[in-house]
């Protein structure tokens, strides 16, 4: 089945699924000593077209992996990826060709993500003549100079001469969300899009990547530690812990009423000018516990205030705490 | 805090040398740090932030040059410094905590020993059990248990690695720590976390910081007062509370508009259009007035100085302050 027969969904409707994925990976080489690690532990998202989800949390929270597993790097252990109603692990030949078109990736390193050695001309040339064998030379070539146009590269016949090194880590990623537009996709998967560009050019590709979602009626997955632009960009944020989703919601809901006690401890150490530091340190940073098969309970427990008993045997399930906002924890 | 400053900056001026040209990255800057302050430097990459730093702890090597001014520590000019007396003015005045901890420590010496040397090299005569006992008390300044002393680099977490730097930093209790993006590779917690223990170890020993960031939100909430540079100036310095509620210069009000607020309602920000000039094509007047929204005639013609600017305490480079 072709993906591009099917009909598009209903606005409202997600066009990129995600139920109850688990993800594991083993470490460690020795036959009978090896851990099985849950990166991934009954993570459910949808993406809608036209909207944006941020995926929170600190590094190895495990929200490179959800991407990954939405590009269909990896198979889920469990659960089910399903794009327009298909089951994305039954996708073979063509359909998965045409699946790797929809769903897009930009990733964190403008300066690793494009081949140094070729120019800006053939970067967007490759998919183009990969994914869309019927366009000629000259159409190509309108095509990509049209790309680079929409991403704010002008003059575009300009920049589709010169290579990665001649320009500024804004301008590749720029090239880089104009290579992932060049096929038309329904989804973009960004991680840490912004997270290695200066201040000043941070706004102008989250302004971009507002403006493609928009116009394009783009989904957008977006990851970033930066709880601050997540409410900026994306309409909803989901707060991720080792492998677990521990509380989803509208991102303004998230960051002005934090309901789970590790989305609050995330909330009180982001930067904020209003205030000024005083006081003892206290440590509040801890590592991420490594989830196993044989852990149990909520992963936060060990670091948490308001952890009991309950907390160290059983993960709740979420709790709906306002409209559309859940968080899963005993005590809320 | 007294009113006699730790370090003085006047007309600083560092270029980079290339093999037919000149480049001026930092371009006759003045600003004084006072004993216990925490000072920061904003702006954009390139504006000349780290440059300036490194040419306070005369660290600019090839193909940087400081080329003009003079910087004052305690009254001494450290621009003319002996080989003898830079020696004790590293480190044991003035200390560095780089950015990246993976690259700052050595991957195959235990931590302990690392601390050490930096120690030895400015006390020859300490003992080992000095040394030791110093890098034992060290760790538990900044949170570490000693029993880790004798572990490698890679043993410990990025924000351990960059405590253990703060440590190195404090051994021998320098006047002045310089702190280029101490907490930038780290997650939000993290940095929180290392952030208040250094303010801890500030009041505690009374050092001066000089902070960057180009956290601006970060910078505000840790420093006493800021400098705002662009492309190689300084274009305001004021108190850091004054740089978010009342900005005085167009650059640092499109600075702060940069940042996506973590309250309130949600509207899109236009931040600063365009990008920072290249220093080998610099415009005429204020550098900055081909991005300024609120440039007059005169700014493209006449670069303006620092002015006091009532509203502040502070200072401020712009035509349409007069």
């Amino acid at each position: 089945m072709s993906l591009a027969a099917m009909t598009p969904p209903a606005a409202s409707e997600p066009v990129l699924e995600m139920r109850d994925v688990d993800m594991r990976f083993v470490l460690g080489g020795l036959v009978g000593k090896h851990t099985t690690l849950r990166a991934l532990s009954g993570i459910s998202l949808k993406l809608t077209p036209g909207r944006a989800l941020a995926l929170v949390g600190e590094s190895g929270s495990g929200k490179s992996t959800c991407a990954r597993m939405l590009a269909r790097v990896y198979e889920p252990a469990s659960g089910e990826i399903s794009f327009r109603g298909t089951d994305v692990a039954t996708l073979t030949g063509k359909a998965l060709t045409d699946y790797r078109a929809q769903v897009q990736m930009i990733f964190q390193d403008p300066f690793g993500s494009l081949n140094p050695t070729q120019t800006i001309g053939y970067i967007l040339e490759r998919p183009l003549r990969l994914h869309r064998p019927g366009l000629n030379g000259a159409e190509v070539r309108a095509e990509s100079e049209a790309l680079l146009a929409q991403v704010g590269l002008v003059p575009a016949a300009e920049f589709l001469k010169r290579r990665p090194h001649e320009l500024s880590g804004g301008q590749r990623q720029r090239v880089a969300i104009a290579r992932a537009l060049s096929v038309n996709p329904t989804v973009l998967l960004a991680d840490e899009p912004t997270s290695m560009l200066d201040v000043s050019v941070r706004l102008g590709i989250l302004n971009l990547l507002e403006d493609l979602k928009r116009e394009k009626n783009l989904a957008a997955l977006y990851i970033t530690h930066d709880i601050a632009t997540a409410r900026y960009f994306a309409e909803e944020t989901a707060v991720m812990y080792a492998g677990h989703l521990v509380e989803q919601g509208p991102s303004q809901a998230i960051t002005d009423q934090p309901r789970h006690p590790y989305t609050q401890l995330l909330i009180a150490a982001v930067p904020n000018p209003k205030n000024k530091i005083t006081g003892a340190a206290v440590r509040r940073a801890a590592d991420i516990p490594l989830w196993t098969a044989e852990s149990r309970g909520c992963p936060f427990a060990p670091r948490c205030p308001r952890a009991t008993d309950i907390c160290r045997e059983i993960m709740p399930d979420p709790t709906l705490v306002g409209d559309g906002h859940t968080a899963r924890c005993h005590h809320l | 805090m007294s009113d006699a400053p730790l370090i003085e900056v006047r007309n600083l001026t560092v270029d980079y040398v290339g093999a037919n040209s000149v480049s001026r990255a930092v371009n006759g800057i003045d600003f004084d740090i006072r004993p216990g302050e925490a000072f920061g430097l904003a702006g954009e990459s390139g504006c000349g932030k780290s440059t300036v730093a490194f040419a306070l702890a005369r660290l600019t090597r090839l193909p940087g040059l400081v080329s003009g001014g003079a910087v004052r520590f305690m009254g001494e000019d450290v621009l003319s410094f002996s080989a003898e007396r830079l020696r004790r003015y590293r480190w044991s005045e003035v200390s560095f905590v780089f950015q990246s901890a993976m690259n700052a420590l050595n991957p195959v010496i235990k931590v302990s020993e690392q601390i050490e040397d930096a120690i030895l090299a400015h006390r020859p005569r300490a003992s080992r059990a000095e040394t030791l006992a110093r890098a034992a008390e060290l760790f538990e300044l900044v949170g570490i248990s000693p029993r880790r002393l004798d572990d490698y680099p890679h043993q410990f977490s990025g924000g351990m690695r960059q405590r253990i730097c703060i440590a190195m930093a404090l051994a021998l209790e320098p006047r002045l720590i310089i702190m280029d993006e101490p907490t930038t590779a780290l997650d939000v917690v993290v940095q929180r976390d290392i952030i208040e223990q250094i303010c801890e170890l500030k009041a505690r020993f009374g050092f001066s910081v000089l902070f960057i960031t180009h956290d601006l939100g970060l910078m505000i909430e840790f420093c006493d007062r800021i400098g705002v540079m662009y492309a190689g100036e300084l274009v305001e310095v004021a108190p850091a509370s004054a740089i978010l509620t009342a900005p005085q210069h167009p650059y640092t009000r499109a600075l702060g508009r940069s940042f996506p607020p973590l309250s309130g309602p949600r509207f899109r920000l236009e931040g600063i259009a365009g990008s920072p000039p290249s220093l080998s094509a610099l415009p005429e007047g204020c550098r900055f007035s081909p991005r300024c929204g609120e440039a007059i005639p005169v700014c493209v013609r006449l670069a303006p100085e620092l002015r006091p600017t009532p509203a502040t305490g502070g200072e401020a480079a712009c035509h349409l302050l007069q």
